[in-house]
């Protein structure tokens, strides 16, 4: 029945690709949601059958895909803890999406095409989870970026949209080269694809610290860093705000960009082998989540908000993978997913209501307007700036404070980054709430409240973002450990050098307060003192600032000028191809020799009966002079 | 033997001088006939009749040769009204 959870939606893509023109929106609507229900159903009951049948792990072989040699490649699907929350999340986050859709993309042209690319996607994104070899989880890793280029520039009349998904497409492949070559070496190294494989002959093949797995393991966490949007390659996703909001709540905060964080709980086993590569996982982890926490706290476009925000929460997942809290990462990837999706449909929804209006400074004053909304973007927020006790939030995002200090691979200064990011966070988001929905409404729009097809998703996701964190309470409040010890086969619980319970407490307070604070200073920055910020942030200063972190601290303009430049530079040099010279000179010889030979035929009999008698002299004398001499 | 290397020579030289085709005409004759006389010479030289057989042939071969040079220079010679080779020049490269 496994193999019936990615067929479903890619059964459905096919059938919106060839006939998708042809059916009404309402059946377009019914076929591509209805798959993923059922998917999402399916999901359940066999998660529901997996809880109760105690195996570690439900593997099926469809059948075999490459078979060369010693190489072999199989259409293999394994269903473990891991993955089974990966495809909860994948298959019910993206049902209510695909629900959401339906009403958000109503009036769109290409409605039918949306729903293919969306289907295929989560086909694409079902077999990457799924998948139980590395060259399975490549041909998902590949179509979901795929995907994720035909949705950005799904708008595709506008070249700015067309550019944006080129962009998302050429920088992840940055990402997915070097994971390409990893899989190379590891091919090379262990002689098999096979996850399961690869995990259990690691330990024996290499010590801890091997160059060659450190090298892997940097390679693998090049791959991560693409598809995760990380630094050094995060600069695509602002831009693949672009695409359609369902989208960006789907792919770009939901599922796709947590991939990275995937491969590299997937791969644990190397990572642990390679305590370099994991450090650097950690540090790449903690840099992006402060830098794109500033980026978003100076944007004033909603998703791009949004999109900082995804940038720097999977910061966090990255820093607890490196620091080895394996099922704390996988975690916030739940939360965050449910928050994540709830915050840009609610986002879509307030654009769909301001009649396509993106920019918080021309909104405002929305909490009267749409209170429904309203209401779950509260939650979806409090859950993303970790509001204490009620949010999901909360849960893990505060686990992972803690333990980037307390685990074994745990370090001071990773704490201060992430209580620096929850600060920061709160204040961003708080920021995007006031501006969004309180003052004065700045707009000219009338909105109007979106239909239920778009709010009950909203609903539904708002219980989820508060429920879920209930799974896994830290050892402060009652240790409730369900979720860790729901993924214990897979990945391997965190070691814990500072068990201490007042540390703990300091910790969470701490993290606490400076959320109140962050959201206590952004109600003074947007309500209280607009006036007194404006002054503030016009000191030349604070403008350069700005301006540096509303272009996400320069990365763009840095590449422009690093890669992208030189290498138009040396296109526009190199216009008359170098390599072509050498098939034009070819043609020019043979030109030439053509010439010389046209030039022969004179017309003169004689010369021809010339060429013929030295001809027959030069044959002549060579029999003779091979016969004789 | 040597006889007919001469004919063969003559002909071939008086082709390549001459520029009335009446006359390339003949010197082909010439070089044809040379030839033949060889193939004689060669089969009485070993007992053979195989040579004799080949000069029936080449003298059939000849006739029906230049009838069809014949024909050709005719053609030539309404078309260019002249018999000089070299005038029959335009199909260059």
């Amino acid at each position: 029945m496994l193999w019936l959870i990615p067929a479903l939606p890619f059964f459905s893509a096919l059938i919106l690709i060839v006939g998708g023109r042809s059916l009404s929106k309402a059946a377009v609507s019914v076929i591509a949601c209805g798959s993923m229900g059922l998917a999402a159903a399916i999901t359940l009951v066999l998660g529901w059958q997996f809880l109760q049948g105690g195996e570690n792990a439900v593997a099926q072989h469809l059948w075999s895909w490459i078979q060369s040699g010693g190489f072999n490649a199989g259409i293999d699907l394994r269903l473990d803890a891991l993955s089974l929350a990966f495809v909860f999340v994948i298959t019910f986050v993206g049902f209510l999406i695909h629900v959401y859709s339906t009403g958000y993309m109503a009036e769109d042209a290409d409605f039918s095409r949306f729903f293919a690319c969306m289907n295929l996607f989560v086909g694409a994104m079902l077999m990457l989870v799924l998948a139980d070899n590395l060259l399975l989880l490549y041909f998902g890793w590949e179509g979901v970026g795929l995907c994720s280029y035909l949705l950005i520039g799904f708008w595709y009349k506008d070249p700015a949209n067309g550019y944006a998904a080129r962009k998302a497409f050429i920088v992840t492949r940055v990402g997915d080269t070097a994971m390409a070559i990893a899989l190379f070496m590891l091919f090379q190294h262990t002689g098999s694809l096979q996850i399961q494989t690869i995990l259990s002959g690691a330990p024996e093949l290499w010590s801890t610290g091997n160059e060659t797995v450190v090298l892997i393991a940097f390679l693998l966490l090049g791959g991560a860093v693409g598809k995760s949007a990380q630094l050094p390659l995060q600069t695509w996703l602002p831009d693949a705000m672009a695409g359609p909001t369902p989208v960006s709540a789907l792919i770009h905060a939901a599922t796709m960009v947590t991939a990275g964080v995937y491969l590299i709980a997937r791969t644990h086993v190397l990572f642990a082998l390679a305590p370099t590569a994991q450090t650097a996982v950690a540090i790449v982890g903690a840099i992006t989540l402060l830098l794109a926490g500033c980026s978003a706290l100076v944007q004033t476009d909603i998703k791009r908000v949004l999109a900082y925000s995804t940038i720097s929460q999977i910061g966090y997942m990255f820093l607890a993978l490196g620091v080895g809290a394996w099922s704390a990462a996988i975690f916030h990837f739940v939360t965050h997913a449910f928050f994540k999706a709830l915050l840009f449909m609610g986002a879509g929804a307030v654009i769909v209501a301001m009649h396509h209006e993106q920019d918080m400074f021309k909104m405002g004053g929305l909490r009267k307007q749409l209170p429904a909304v309203f209401w779950v973007f509260l939650i979806g927020s409090a859950s993303l700036s970790a509001i204490p006790f009620i949010t999901s939030g909360f849960y893990s995002k505060d686990q992972i404070v803690w333990l980037a200090w307390s685990s074994a691979q745990g370090h001071s200064a990773y704490w201060v980054i992430a209580i620096a990011g929850a600060f920061l966070t709160a204040m961003y988001t708080f920021r995007m709430v006031f501006l969004t929905f309180y003052g004065e409404p700045r707009g000219h729009h009338h909105p109007h409240t979106p239909g239920n097809s778009m709010m009950i998703p909203l609903y539904i996701l708002a219980a989820c973002s508060t429920l879920a964190g209930f799974v896994e309470l830290p050892h402060t409040m009652g240790h409730f450990t369900l979720f860790s010890d729901f993924l214990q086969p897979v990945l391997p619980a965190v070691h814990l050098v500072q068990e201490s319970a007042a540390l703990e407490w300091t910790s969470q307070l701490l993290a606490a307060g400076l959320t109140f604070l962050g959201i206590y200073i952004a109600w003074v920055w947007v309500i209280k003192k607009p006036d007194g910020m404006l002054r503030f942030s016009q000191m030349p200063f604070m403008q350069w600032l700005r301006a540096y972190w509303f272009t996400g601290w320069a990365f763009d303009a840095a590449y422009n000028e690093l890669f992208v430049h030189p290498f138009v530079r040396t296109a526009r040099m190199n216009r008359k191809d170098i390599v072509d010279r050498i098939y034009t000179t070819l043609a020019r010889i043979m030109q030439w020799c053509h010439d010389m030979l046209a030039r022969t035929q004179s017309g003169l009999l004689r010369w021809y009966i010339m060429g013929v008698v030295i001809g027959a002299v030069l044959i002549l004398s060579v029999l003779i002079w091979r016969v004789y001499v | 033997m040597t006889l007919a290397g001469i004919l063969f020579t003559l002909g071939l030289v008086s082709m390549l001088i001459r520029r009335n085709m009446i006359f390339m005409l003949l010197s082909v004759e010439v070089m044809l006939n040379a030839a033949g006389l060889a193939f004689i010479v060669a089969s009485s030289h070993w007992g053979q009749p195989d040579g004799q057989v080949m000069f029936m042939f080449i003298l059939a071969m000849a006739a029906a040769e230049v009838s069809v040079g014949l024909a050709l220079i005719l053609q030539l010679y309404h078309q260019l009204k002249t018999l000089d080779s070299d005038a029959a020049s335009r199909m260059t490269g």
